[in-house]
């Protein structure tokens, strides 16, 4: 593929999701775009970029953004956030909104659901202590092709043994044919939205937890800190912000701070969401 | 080193499983039926046990039955790993005291993923 495509595709791609593409990722363009290319009756990347270019087309462009992002995700992921999120978060907050009896969670690119639903089940398994209080998962992707599976809640054998323990298959899954899908209490409990992590983030309210995980890697510094900072923003002064295991605040947005003790999750106040434990 | 025993009447499956778990660095013991592992535990129980179905001999439920029931066989985490893939089968497996249950076919990630979540690895 010339230079000048790579330029076109990679600076659409860039700057509708953030996501950054060096030369060396063009077998990456290829093994995504081709596919795409020929369900569009187009043979090549060339011919995609020539068709990009004539019509301009916001579909094709949607499309091409979506096609280029990575969808890997699975229940429970590196458990150890979701122990955090169980053992400190969640008392802090039961504690600290007492009088609202109100908690808002935040997935941020949510990809195929498996992240808000681990959450939602462990909120399930909590519910004792949750009697009388409204829990609210919003869980967002740019792409809608992930999110129309999310909302389905129907995984594949291989997906449902990827992080879910057999006992919460067994009390939240049904067996449909080959898939499994994920009982409709818990669907429930998550509403699913589309939403570009590049946008304005105001719009969407106030939280206090905010799960980003796996998502920021894909990015350069000034849209990471770009992110972060309406993340700030819109979460509560003690609220959490867990982000995956290979990304950090640190040296990108001042105005959060690593929770002592609590890897992978940060908070906007110094003396934030623990101070009081 | 923990010690895992894979029961399986398919010597390919043994094969693979012993690979990923050594890989895993578990010390491996084998047997191609219920009786055989049980002979094995009886001898000594192992950590883990990886635990086919369908074997001739003693299946890997009756199998599992006369485990829990004898001396300390109620210490080794038990995985089954098997073709039957239906809800009833993986009922009947945990109330018969398995801790895990993939689903075959396996590959590394799932074998990873269940003993992990087991507090194995
Ligand atoms: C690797 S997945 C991570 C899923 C999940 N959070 C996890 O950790 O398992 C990354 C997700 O981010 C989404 N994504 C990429 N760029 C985005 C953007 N600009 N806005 C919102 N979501 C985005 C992708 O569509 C994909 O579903």
């Amino acid at each position: 593929m010339n230079s000048q495509d790579f330029q076109l595709l990679s600076t659409l791609v860039r700057e509708r999701s953030g996501l950054v593409l060096t030369e060396d990722k063009v077998y990456l363009l290829e093994s995504r775009l081709v596919p795409l290319a020929r369900r569009r009756g187009l043979n090549t990347l060339e011919d995609l970029a020539g068709e990009l270019r004539r019509t301009n087309d916001e579909k094709l462009k949607e499309d091409i953004t979506e096609a280029m992002t990575t969808n890997e995700t699975f229940f429970f992921r590196d458990n150890k956030p979701f122990d955090i999120f169980k053992e400190n978060i969640l008392p802090h907050l039961l504690k600290a909104r007492a009088g609202q009896k109100t908690i808002r969670i935040w997935n941020a690119a949510c990809s195929t659901g498996q992240e808000p639903y681990s959450l939602a089940m462990l909120l399930k398994e909590e519910s004792a202590k949750l009697t009388g209080w409204r829990v609210e998962i919003m869980a967002t992707d740019i792409s809608n092709e992930v999110l129309e599976k999310a909302k389905a809640g129907l995984y594949s054998q291989f997906e449902v043994q990827r992080g879910l323990p057999i006992q919460l298959l067994i009390k939240y899954f049904q067996q449909m044919g080959e898939m499994w899908q994920i009982d409709s209490s818990i669907r429930a409990m998550v509403k699913f939205e589309k939403l570009n992590l590049l946008d304005n983030l105001s719009r969407v309210g106030g939280f206090d937890v905010i799960f980003c995980r796996n998502v920021l890697i894909y990015f350069d510094n000034p849209t990471k800190a770009k992110v972060l900072n309406q993340m700030r923003n819109i979460l509560a002064k003690d609220g959490a912000l867990f982000l995956g295991g290979a990304e950090t605040v640190l040296g990108i947005c001042d105005d959060l701070k690593p929770i002592s003790g609590l890897k992978g999750v940060y908070t906007p106040a110094e003396n934030g969401i623990l101070a009081a434990s | 080193m923990a010690s895992c025993l894979i029961v399986d009447d398919s010597k390919v499956v043994r094969m693979v499983a012993r690979r990923i778990l050594e890989d895993l660095n578990f010390d491996i013991l084998e047997a191609e039926d219920g009786q055989g592992a049980l002979d094995i535990c009886l001898k000594g129980m192992p950590d883990v046990i990886l635990l086919d179905w369908n074997m001739p001999v003693m299946n890997g439920l009756d199998f599992l039955k006369q485990l829990r029931l004898s001396d300390g066989g109620g210490e080794p985490v038990v995985v089954f790993c098997t073709t039957e893939n239906d809800m009833a089968h993986i009922r009947e497996a945990i109330s018969a005291g398995a801790n895990e249950y993939i689903m075959k076919p396996f590959d590394r990630a799932i074998i990873e993923a269940k003993f992990s979540q087991v507090g194995v690895l």
